[in-house]
């Protein structure tokens, strides 16, 4: 297993109150409620903390991509990762972001992607998303177009890395005479493709076609969906006519370690808690809006998301798998129990969460690389253990 | 009774349904974001009088969704066909809300086969200043309650919407008004420079407590058509033509007939 520090640095100073005066911290709750000398603290205390995470031995750390809303302060997060470039040493650096289809002009991305790729030496990885459906009514970008803008963005990004330029590319939403990008990527043909989702039938299908086999990321979802979605990887993968590998498949997942079960229990409950009522509070109608899944995925989710409006606990978030917690022995069992089941290989921690403060969250990074990752970083999911003896 | 039927036609690869009933000098009716398909009552007062032809737009309902729908003007353009594929001359168009959009763009297109143009609170311009609001925010039971200035009129709306039977259709339809209307919102630039060409007789309506689309947005009508005859109807919602049936099939007659003459 590989592990991907990942943080999603929230305006932790968030009134818990907000929501008696609005429906949803994303949008429509005022920015004025931003206080930039707190904003400076938490964006130094967070690089901070990711770059700890560099020093302790993660294979890499992620950063993400959200707009007009105090759960994520990462609008732009190659800045983000620009920082991290040249403070980190070793790990590699994924911008679990870009979403495409909010773009102009996709060809910042491929120009932004090379920087960070050069100056890492070869560190970066790419994430490709389409945004949650917030960012449409934040952007203004029409969401019936989310897939296609998507699709054809993502093809104007590869051959800009991957074709000698100048070239033309003639599409539908992003049409240019001259496509000759400066720099090119460091790693070549170009950085590793990762596509975070929260399980979505075209993007499974997408990504894991023949010609493109990206990592497959499932982001904060029960672990029903996520075995539901990696067996969907797979299988698309067999009927493209090749066996996915275990490195083609992650999952972000929230975590917390202390000593003990009962001592990680409560440290975490009023953060964790904090996060999933508070951070994540969203009318459907925003997280959705039309077109952004097809008709027939969208009834899925809507039924699939009902429990989006009402408070959630510790316990349930546990219970279905949103959330990890507990001393090194049950978080390790945790793990490696889903892992089995769901085949990934590449795992995301978020041990940072809602409001947890900078002292629990440094000694989480420290717990879990010291008495969690060992024991782990060696194991493979149960069917590619297998065929690894054999 | 008029009584009224309904056709199928395909056209230019889009299978739509039509409704058809009366007699008369031919009136087109262009529904608005909530769908079409269903012969209401102040179809059938009109019908007495004019041949009602009301289309349920591509994209809506059980009109086929056609490939090459991207934004207003390809229905602007549909339209045309459509008036040309039924050799329709000296029609009478009329539009509701997002209907209104449409059939203002036709008009400003061609008018040639057009003889009067009617628009009952029609999306399309936008007035600097006047904040619209976000229906795209809105669940499926507050935008059947925000139609309706008479409480009681969108509880009743709201029931129907609450119908599982529904579902798909209300899908579909607010799948492709936000094709054509998410950005730029409910209007058209292009509409804003050119709706000045139309230079047939025209009739707005407008509810003056139109939760949907303000009655202020009006005014970007008539400064661009300043022959135009505005009624501002009281106590009334988004659609005049359901909350204030008796009135609208009155008022609009009146226009019809009058330049007629």
């Amino acid at each position: 297993m590989k592990f991907y520090f990942f943080h999603l640095m929230p305006y932790a100073y968030l009134d818990p109150d907000y929501d008696k005066a609005y429906p949803t911290d994303w949008l429509l709750y005022p920015n004025s409620n931003y206080d930039p000398k707190k904003g400076a603290e938490l964006y130094n205390r967070y690089l901070d903390e990711i770059e700890y995470a560099d020093q302790l031995g993660f294979d890499g750390v992620c950063v993400n991509e959200h707009h007009q809303t105090a759960y994520g302060l990462m609008p732009t997060p190659g800045v983000l990762a620009g920082a991290l470039a040249r403070r980190t040493k070793n790990v590699r650096i994924a911008v679990l972001g870009r979403a495409l289809p909010l773009l102009n002009n996709p060809l910042t991305v491929a120009e932004e992607y090379a920087i960070l790729d050069n100056i890492t030496h070869g560190r970066l990885i790419a994430g490709f998303v389409r945004g949650i459906g917030v960012e449409y009514h934040a952007s203004g970008v029409n969401p019936t177009e989310s897939h296609d803008r998507f699709h054809e963005a993502h093809d104007l990004i590869l051959q800009a890395w991957t074709r000698p330029g100048p070239f033309p590319f003639e599409g539908k939403y992003y049409h240019f005479d001259y496509v000759n990008v400066w720099p090119r990527p460091y790693q070549q043909p170009h950085p590793p493709v990762w596509i975070p989702s929260q399980g979505s039938s075209e993007t499974i299908r997408w990504a894991s076609a023949k010609e493109r086999r990206y990592v497959y990321l499932q982001t904060f979802s029960p672990v029903t969906a996520l075995f539901r979605y990696m067996d969907m990887y797979r299988e698309e993968a067999r009927k493209a006519g090749y066996e996915a590998s275990p490195d083609q498949l992650g999952w972000s997942i929230t975590t917390y370690v202390a000593k003990t079960d009962e001592q990680a229990l409560k440290e975490a409950k009023p953060h964790i808690e904090f996060f999933v009522n508070k951070f994540l509070r969203m009318p459907m109608e925003m997280l959705l809006p039309p077109g952004y899944l097809s008709l027939s995925s969208m009834k899925g989710v809507l039924a699939a998301k009902a429990s989006l409006g009402r408070r959630r606990t510790m316990e349930e978030l546990i219970e279905n798998g949103q959330f990890i917690c507990g001393g090194p022995e049950t978080v390790r069992r945790r793990l490696a129990e889903y892992q089995d089941r769901a085949g990934f290989n590449l795992l995301l921690p978020n041990l940072h969460f809602g409001t947890l403060p900078a002292d629990l969250t440094r000694k989480n990074t420290e717990l879990f690389a010291r008495d969690v990752m060992p024991a782990l970083r060696e194991r493979l999911p149960a069917g590619a253990r297998e065929k690894a003896r054999a | 009774m008029a009584g009224h039927g309904e056709t199928e036609m395909t056209l230019h690869g889009c299978r739509i349904h039509v409704l058809r009933g009366g007699g008369g000098a031919p009136l087109v009716y262009l529904h608005g974001s909530g769908g079409g398909g269903l012969w209401l009552p102040w179809m059938e007062d009109l019908a007495k009088r004019f041949s009602l032809i009301v289309p349920e737009h591509p994209g809506f309902g059980r009109s086929d969704m056609p490939e090459w729908l991207d934004g207003i003007h390809d229905l602007a353009m549909f339209y045309l066909e459509f008036l040309a594929a039924e050799n329709l001359t000296g029609v009478h168009l009329m539009g509701g809300s997002l209907g209104g959009w449409i059939a203002a763009e036709v008009a400003m297109l061609d008018s040639s086969r057009l003889k009067t143009l009617t628009l009952i609170g029609p999306a399309g311009i936008h007035v600097a200043g006047v904040q619209k609001p976000d229906m795209f925010l809105w669940s499926h039971d507050e935008l059947a309650r925000r139609l309706f200035h008479d409480k009681a009129l969108g509880d009743e709306a709201a029931r129907r919407a609450a119908d599982p039977a529904g579902e798909d259709a209300r899908m579909k339809n607010i799948y492709t008004v936000a094709r054509l209307a998410w950005h730029p919102r409910f209007y058209d630039p292009l509409l804003m420079k050119w709706l000045k060409r139309v230079r047939i007789p025209t009739l707005i309506l407008w509810g003056r407590d139109d939760a949907v689309l303000p009655a202020a947005l009006a005014r970007g009508f008539t400064d661009r058509l300043p022959h135009a005859e505005i009624e501002v109807v009281p106590d009334c919602g988004h659609v005049p033509q359901l909350e204030k049936k008796d009135f609208f099939v009155e008022r609009v007659t009146r226009f019809i007939t009058g330049s007629a003459r």
